[in-house]
């Protein structure tokens, strides 16, 4: 059978970012792929140069929307060290707090963007609702649904009070009902195990291979998670298990996102229940001591590292960041050969790309000159369409 | 042909169709579009439906400074477009340029590339400020019909 390529991408209506997938098909089968970048590129770390410490903060909040946090808390480490800056124990607690909700709010969107592409909109439609209250005990906390801004340079800009805590302690209850159900849904639901069950295998030696992180990771039986390996902010004391499973597939990861959620429940309970007392920020110079220094992250997505140089004024010299997406979609084009084009927005979707897209996907036969237009949209209908065919049907819940 | 017009702007006004474009924003005002379509906000119940093709839009909701990459690509969305058509700059940087103001990758700016209709600003935008941008925009149509 001849061969046709795929271009899927960069525009893409219900999803984020964009990016580019090449596709070699094979009749409905994956024979190759390739990853384009750059849709997105903006030029931040020249930017980062140019700004001082506290404007960079604010700047490489916006490298992400949905792991803001993580980048800032990431920086941020690095300046406090450079600085000799002691941060406060209660900042500390905060900034973990902030984190787990942030993984909270992150899973959440992940497990409705999932059902969405499987064809369940009900479960997108569920979990959006019930990631409300994680945005709403993020509003309370920060001021802020989605860019919290709660770190500052030495600390935090906010303290905790106790009818806050009460009120996230509520909603904590009340999401950690709603997940028992979707982990109950996810593990025994007939429809959702034929779509996630050996799709996207990404064996353990090629996780390795590739360098996986995360969940991604995670779900390929690696148990790599810095919150264990290099515990920093308050994880060394915090009680929490590292969830792998060894399925090696959609299914898997999300099993282990869906019980990450559990953990990260159990974290903010704690955090909240011991919370130090203390100052919340402490001063820091503006002229930060010229020096080198390299910080790692667990965000939701995986590990996320930030390289600060300083050369002794009150702007960086060089600033360069390591998001977690671009170390997974090495394992993207693996995970898609061999596959179906039908599984393959189920597959993209599953490493939670930070920066997906990928609307329109033109198939063109380069020995007849065809072409044929796939949307984002078409290629979800084909996708849930060939499996109703296999019996697999969400309408009939 | 006056009572094409017509028709196209009662069904216009009485569910807009919205295609959703990123430019190179930072997922931030993505998701709080995503989220007013989703049951806390829902737009949907206003006839608003995201749809995947340009070619069925009547809005072009646009987040993001705007990346050199995607410039050309924006314009070609737009140009899919049938008329009428309406284009809204969602949050701060979809402004002008915002936080990213003198990025070498970015024009500054959604209205550098295409005639906005309906500035929203916020760093990111709230659900609350989207849907307030679509009814100001319905509102204005409706007077000029």
């Amino acid at each position: 059978m001849s061969k046709i390529t795929i271009p899927l991408g960069p525009q893409h209506p219900a999803l984020k970012e964009p990016e580019n997938f090449m596709l070699v098909l094979e009749g409905e089968q994956i024979s190759g792929a390739t990853v384009n970048l750059g849709y997105n590129h903006r030029g931040m770390e020249k930017a980062a140069e140019e700004r001082t410490y506290i404007q960079d903060l604010y700047l490489l909040e916006r490298v992400c929307g949905i792991c803001s946090h993580s980048h800032t808390t990431c920086y941020i480490t690095n300046v406090e060290e450079l600085a000799k800056c002691e941060t406060p124990k209660r900042a500390l607690a905060i900034r973990t707090l902030v984190a787990e909700l942030e993984r909270v709010h992150s899973h959440l969107l992940w497990l409705g963007v999932a059902g969405y592409e499987m064809g369940f909109e009900t479960l997108f439609m569920y979990t959006w609702r019930d990631r409300e209250q994680v945005l709403d005990c993020l509003e309370l906390i920060s001021g802020n649904r989605v860019h919290y801004s709660i770190n500052t340079i030495g600390g935090v800009r906010r303290d905790i009070t106790a009818e806050q805590k009460a009120e996230v302690l509520k909603r904590i209850d009340y999401l950690a009902e709603r997940t028992s159900y979707y982990i109950k849904l996810a593990t025994e639901e007939a429809t959702v195990l034929a779509r996630t069950q050996n799709v996207g295998k990404l064996p353990y030696d090629v996780a390795i291979e590739r360098g996986a992180i995360g969940p991604t990771a995670r779900a390929s039986g690696v148990a790599r998670d810095v919150r264990k390996d290099e515990p920093y902010l308050l994880y060394s004391e915090l009680d929490f298990k590292l969830i792998t499973a060894d399925s090696c597939d959609v299914f898997g990861r999300l099993v282990v996102r869906a019980l990450e959620l559990v953990e990260s429940y159990k974290m903010i309970r704690q955090v909240l229940n011991n919370l130090p007392e203390g100052p919340i920020a402490v001063k820091v110079p503006m002229r930060i001591p010229a020096g080198e220094a390299v910080n790692r992250y667990e965000a939701p997505r995986g590990e996320d590292i930030h390289y600060l140089k300083s050369n002794g004024t009150d702007k960086p010299e060089r600033v360069k960041v390591r998001a977690p997406t671009l170390a997974n979609l090495q394992s993207v084009a693996y995970m898609l050969e061999g596959g179906w084009l039908a599984d393959v927005p189920l597959v993209i979707a599953a490493i939670d790309p930070c920066m997906s897209c990928t609307d329109r996907a033109v198939v063109w036969d380069p020995k007849k000159g065809r072409k044929q237009t796939y949307g984002w949209e078409d290629l979800r209908k084909l996708a849930i369409e060939q499996y109703r065919r296999r019996g697999v049907d969400f309408t009939r819940l | 042909m006056k009572t094409f017009d017509k028709l196209v702007t009662w069904s216009l006004l009485k569910s807009p169709w919205i295609l959703h474009f990123n430019s190179g924003a930072c997922n931030g005002c993505d998701i709080e579009i995503v989220d007013a379509l989703t049951p806390k906000y829902d737009v949907e119940r206003f006839g608003m439906v995201l749809k995947a093709t340009p070619r069925h839009a009547d809005i072009l909701v646009v987040s993001g400074p705007v990346t050199r990459q995607q410039a050309k690509r924006l314009k070609t969305i737009y140009d899919q477009m049938p008329d009428p058509k309406f284009v809204m700059a969602v949050g701060a940087c979809g402004c002008s340029g915002g936080v990213f103001n003198g990025c070498y990758g970015v024009i500054p700016g959604i209205d550098k590339t295409l005639p906005v209709s309906v500035y929203i600003p916020g760093c990111p935008v709230r659900p609350e400020a989207i849907i307030d941008g679509v009814v100001k925009l319905i509102r204005s149509v409706e007077g000029k019909k």
